[in-house]
């Protein structure tokens, strides 16, 4: 999956998706993320790894600004996407989150039919005029998914009915729904089985043609497997981020190579 | 001799007994109480058990008997005619009242005790005799009547000394009993649990001799009430008016139509009060708002709904009159009086305000965070994740709250007593007065009827349907409510 | 990923669908309105608590304006001479309390005389503005104080209810017109009084410590009795239902196998804890006073009744307590070779004991306001004029409970017995919030954390 490097290095010329200078995340009196910069390409997988607690996830979520709900969390520095800083006083993060989509670890469909679950954020972003484009966002989200063919004959039954992976690629394709251009997955797989796990990886490595997806995992493998870039975060520090290929290979930090090769976490 | 002095006297036996045990105990391992199986109060317990259990049950079960047995014989002694002249329980509650008298004559010095047995009606005005020591009597004493209470008083007093003999007998032989097995391989603790254990038992079953209680004082009291009073005019019939001097006409409708009027209105003030209440204090307010407005809203749970009685009498039903009334600020007259279905039903509703909402709060609050997370994550804002997601995952636990408050508000008294007037009507307008079946319980049972006429039975009539009906809006909403619960599990 | 779909989307499968790329700056006009309602939604919450708030003023408020004018009474100093002859001539008298208010018209004419207040109104008239009690005043005066006959004793005696609704402003000169007993007349006087001094509103301590009236004499009804009644009603329930309660929660929580009878036990608590109180106060009556023929509206009746209703409340506080307990504690009693009853009653059950206090004072605090089953067993229509003499008077003689004597006077259609009802309730609401206090400091206090 990682045999495009010149097109790669191609988009390292063109401009980032997602820029993020200097961030720094408090909660409370705790400086849980330290001075981050990070360029994130466009169309492309990056993995966020590092041991537990490092702040990986904590990151994640300040690019969608879902840390705005927890009240003790307050954020320094700038984060922008296409150019405009996401934290900007005149942004509602209403907005931004049709445009950052996020997937949890673990799967969250709503008690409502899988049809329901889909539309919602169709309905409340106001994407359809009607039930025939709505019928139609639902119908190739779900495609996209991979879901279509096994729940296109019971659209009506509830959407907490199905099994973990398939749960997992409902709120894939719920996601989807609104268009976002960039999905944040925090941990997707680590509550499924492997074999929904390869579907999600497989429908991951699809999903990159489209849009910008940054993931973060605590399986080196599947970094290995999904991403093009990686970045390596310890203590609440960037300590190194690149190719994988790069990182998995020839790291140039002495804690990338002791996390690798397995010393710790 | 008196109960107070049985009780004593089991009491000093027990004392007794507790000191004897023990010390035989002791003195049966030498002094050291190391040889001994339990510690040494056990062996002191274990006499008091034995001597205090049999004998108290005994007790009990004498007090319930013998007035049954003195009953059934003083009236064999009653004449026919004299029963069909009024009725078995007038005559009956005459001579014992005469017996009464007797005891506080012979008690305070007025005649001897042979005297008070020998009386006859014929030589001595007995009315007038028992007058004298402060008795009084609605009428002259007949004669039979006389011999009756003479009869019930020899019983009684023979009843109460087998029972002394009895009870104190049954409780000495229980003190050897304890005593006899007290020796220092004895298991006297595990006798002692056991006993324990048995009086929590007791005490746990108290629950359900409440619920049978409840059940058969209402059935017996309902069937006697139906043979004097046919059932289906009962449960259909549209007037309420009872008259006590016969041909009253005890319709139920107009009472329970009144009952969910009232309910209705208390619901819809209470159930969005309470519900945006909730929803507010759960998801928007910081942590200071709501630890000051949380036990605000709870400070109108507990006050006595007499209060509330009061407010909806003497200050909300005048100011409602004072807008609808003739005379008033709108010019209409829709409003004759102060109480009427509106006054009850908004106070009412006051009432269940904090009971909807921390009920809300409790659903709202189970409902996941990932739940909200997953909305918000897709751009939703806070209020369309309530709206859409919250809401409708935790409605069948808002269900339930709501039909609980509904089971209150039709079980509640006082408010609609003192709120909603007397009169039972079928009407649509809510500024008129319309009474409820909790008040007409209230009213029929505290009036001048007979106990024993329809008018105070209906009562009774009343009070099962009201029982059933909230235990079964109970017994739903619980329901409800598990079911719902499962969904999270 | 094939594409036989039974709804072909429109355009390439795998790009994404249509939407207007915007800049985030910018807040799209869908999103205004979205914020729009947000803002609505929260509105509701507020005024939704806000309402909730104001009823709560508003109820207290009417109990306070209404209720306060209970605890100020108006008083009329007159200085009687006592004399010997005058007493032993009124004891001598069939109706003795009309020979005294002969004394007193007497000595208030003086009074009136010497403030220089001149009236055309006869005695009998004059009369009126006293309560009908004011005579029988004097004489258990005279009576208990045989020492102070042959002095002028000063007295302050109790102004008639009309008067005093005067001076707390319920009564105006118009509503007289129709009143038997009282007219403008009266009240110009009572003016004139008031500004000599002779006529002041004062503390009234009776209300607090005194007994019922009769419906013709509101300003003389207190409520004393009818506390006293709800103490011994108290105290049966608090020796009652306390070690019931626990017993049944120790039993429930820790001895109780996973059977029908133990289900059926806890189906039966979580029902009684929802019936409606007058089925309770109907028990009360069919059981208590009809079966077991114990006297009617006595407190220990009361206490019963009110014990019933407070054990599922108590059960399921304590079982809440207990449960709190970690089981690190039971194990570690046993591990030392106590049995399990012993583990409970040593260890678990004084370490639950803050926890089952709280809600016992709690559950006391719900049954010091109930009302409906008192009425129920015979405390309506009686007027509790009497302390009771004793402690076994105190359970069994027929009295009052401040609930029911509160019901009671707002059944009397009496602006002044009204008056004293609200007076009531800020008694009874006094009591309640001091037994809540109580237990929230007790929970704070000794609440402990594991």
């Amino acid at each position: 999956m990682n045999n495009m490097p010149n097109i790669e290095q191609a988009n390292t010329m063109t401009e980032s998706k997602i820029s993020a200078n200097k961030v720094q995340v408090y909660y409370g009196d705790t400086h849980a993320i330290k001075d981050v910069d990070i360029e994130i390409q466009p169309r492309s997988v990056t993995a966020f790894i590092g041991p537990s607690g490092c702040g990986k996830s904590t990151f994640l979520r300040t690019l969608n600004r879902m840390n705005d709900t927890i009240d003790i969390c307050r954020v320094e520095g700038s984060i922008k996407i296409d150019g405009e800083d996401i934290y900007d006083p005149k942004v509602d993060p209403v907005q931004l989150r049709a445009k950052v989509g996020m997937v949890f670890q673990k799967p969250n469909p709503f008690p409502k039919s899988i049809y329901d679950n889909i539309a919602y954020g169709p309905r409340i972003h106001g994407l359809a005029r009607n039930k025939a484009e709505l019928d139609e966002i639902v119908a190739s989200s779900l495609q996209k998914a991979g879901l279509w063919e096994e729940v296109k004959n019971r659209l009506d039954e509830p959407g907490t009915g199905m099994s973990g992976g398939q749960q997992q690629r409902l709120c894939i394709a719920r996601a989807i729904a609104v268009s976002p251009e960039v999905i944040l997955m925090d941990e997707p797989c680590s509550a499924l089985d492997p074999i929904a796990t390869a579907k999600v990886e497989e429908l991951i490595d699809e999903l990159r043609e489209n849009f910008t997806i940054v993931i973060v995992t605590h399986s080196m493998q599947q970094a290995a497997r999904v991403s093009q870039r990686t970045a390596f975060f310890h203590l609440g520090i960037l300590v190194e981020e690149g190719l994988t290929e790069d990182i998995f290979t020839n790291p140039k930090d002495k804690r990338t190579q002791d996390y690798i090769t397995g010393r710790f976490g | 001799m008196s109960l107070t002095f049985i009780l004593l006297a089991l009491l000093v036996l027990a004392v007794v007994g507790y000191m004897v045990g023990r010390g035989k105990a002791l003195s049966s391992a030498g002094g050291d109480a190391r040889e001994l199986h339990s510690l040494p109060g056990y062996y002191g317990w274990n006499v008091v058990v034995s001597t205090l259990v049999p004998s108290l049950l005994l007790l009990v079960a004498w007090l319930f008997v013998q007035p049954i047995i003195l009953n059934s014989q003083v009236s064999s002694r009653i004449s026919e005619e004299t029963i069909a002249a009024s009725s078995l329980d007038l005559v009956m509650s005459d001579v014992v009242r005469v017996a009464e008298g007797l005891d506080v004559a012979v008690s305070q010095g007025g005649m001897s005790s042979d005297e008070a047995s020998s009386l006859r009606t014929e030589l001595t005005d007995v009315r007038s005799r028992l007058g004298q020591v402060g008795v009084a009597l609605g009428s002259d004493v007949t004669s039979e009547t006389l011999r009756a209470a003479q009869t019930y008083r020899s019983i009684s007093s023979t009843g109460y000394l087998l029972r002394s003999i009895a009870v104190l007998a049954v409780a000495i032989a229980g003190l050897a009993f304890g005593v006899m097995r007290t020796n220092k391989d004895f298991r006297a603790r595990n006798v002692v649990e056991a006993a324990v254990r048995y009086l929590l038992i007791a005490a746990a079953s108290i629950a359900i001799l409440t619920t049978v209680g409840i059940v058969l004082s209402l059935i017996f009291n309902t069937v006697e009430f139906f043979r004097l009073y046919p059932a289906s005019e009962f449960f259909f019939g549209l007037v309420w008016s009872p008259s006590f001097g016969g041909g009253s006409e005890l319709g139920i409708v107009p009472l329970i139509w009144a009952t969910l009027y009232i309910s209705l209105i208390a619901l819809a003030v209470a159930v969005p009060i309470g519900l945006f209440a909730a929803i507010y204090l759960s998801e928007y307010a910081t942590p200071h708002v709501r630890a000051i407005a949380k036990p605000l809203l709870e400070i109108l749970a507990g006050i006595p709904t007499i209060v509330y009685g009061l407010f909806a009498l003497l200050t909300v039903g005048p100011l409602l009159a004072s807008f609808f009334g003739s005379g008033g600020a709108l010019g209409v007259n829709w409003m004759s009086g102060a109480s009427s279905v509106f006054t009850a039903g908004v106070v009412m509703g006051i009432m269940l305000i904090p009971f909807v909402s921390s009920l809300s709060d409790d659903i709202i609050n189970a409902v996941p965070q990932a739940m909200r997370d997953g909305s918000l994550g897709l751009g939703a804002t806070h209020s369309e994740t309530v709206k859409q997601v919250i809401l409708p995952a935790a409605l069948p636990g808002i269900v339930g709250a709501i039909l609980l408050a509904a089971s209150r508000a039709i079980g509640e008294t006082m408010i609609v007593v003192l709120g909603a007037g007397a009169a039972a009507r079928l009407s649509l307008n809510p500024l008129e007065a319309m009474t409820t079946v909790t008040a007409k319980i209230v009213s029929q049972l505290t009036g001048d009827a007979d106990f024993a006429s329809p008018e105070a039975l209906v009562a009774f009539a009343l009070g099962m349907t009201l029982f059933v009906i909230t235990l079964g809006l109970n017994i739903v909403a619980l329901y409800i409510v598990r079911k719902y619960r499962e969904q999270y599990d | 990923m094939t594409d036989t779909t039974l709804t072909p989307p429109s355009g390439n499968a795998n790009a994404p669908a249509p939407r207007r790329i915007q800049s985030i700056l910018e807040l799209d006009p869908l999103t205004k309105k979205r914020n729009a309602a947000e803002a609505r939604f929260k509105l509701y919450g507020i005024v939704a608590i806000a309402i909730g708030l104001f009823f709560l003023v508003a109820l207290l408020w009417a109990i306070l304006s209404n209720g306060l004018g209970a605890f100020s009474q108006t008083f009329i100093k007159v200085d009687v001479p006592l004399v010997q002859s005058q007493i032993d001539d009124a004891e001598k008298s069939v109706v003795k309390t009309s020979k005294y208010r002969a004394i007193i018209d007497e000595a208030f004419a003086k009074e009136l005389a010497g403030a220089n207040i001149t009236t055309d109104m006869s005695d009998k008239d004059l009369q009126k503005l006293f309560s009908s009690g004011a005579a029988a005043t004097v004489r258990d005066f005279a009576l208990a104080n045989p020492d102070k006959i042959g002095t002028t004793v000063t007295f302050d005696l109790i102004a008639s209810s009309r008067v005093d609704g005067y001076l707390k402003g319920r009564v105006e000169r118009e509503d007289l017109a129709e009143d038997k007993n009282l007219d403008a007349a009266h009240l110009d006087l009572a003016d004139q009084m008031a500004d000599a001094g002779i006529l002041e509103k004062r503390f009234n301590w009776s209300f607090i410590t005194g007994t019922d009236a009769s419906d013709s004499r509101p300003e003389q009804a207190g409520i004393g009795a009818s506390m006293i009644g709800s103490l011994f009603m108290m105290l049966v329930v608090l020796f009652l239902s306390l070690p019931i309660g626990v017993a049944a929660s120790i039993y429930l929580e820790e001895f109780a196998p996973q059977n029908k009878f133990t289900d059926l036990i806890e189906v039966n608590i979580s029902n009684l804890a929802a019936v409606p109180s007058i089925v309770f106060g109907i028990l009360g009556l069919a059981v208590f006073i009809q079966f077991m023929h114990l006297p009617q509206s006595a407190p220990l009746v009361g206490g019963l009744v009110l014990t019933l209703m407070t054990l599922p409340t108590i059960i399921i506080s304590t079982r809440a307590s207990l449960k709190a307990v970690p089981p690190s504690i039971r194990d570690a009693a046993l591990g030392v070779g106590a049995s399990k009853m012993q583990s409970i009653f040593h260890h678990v059950l004084p370490l639950a004991m803050p926890g089952i206090l709280t809600g016992t004072i709690i559950g006391l605090a719900q049954a010091l306001g109930e009302t409906a089953p008192l009425l129920l067993i015979g405390m309506v229509g009686f007027i509790a004029s009497n302390f009771p003499d004793g402690v076994a008077a105190g359970f069994f003689a027929p009295n009052s409970a401040m609930p029911a004597q509160i019901y009671e006077w707002a059944k009397r259609a009496d602006p002044a017995f009204y008056e004293r009802a609200w007076g009531g309730i800020i008694v009874l609401l006094v009591f309640l919030m001091t037994m809540n206090i109580i237990a929230i400091i007790l929970r704070r206090r000794f609440e402990r954390r594991w």
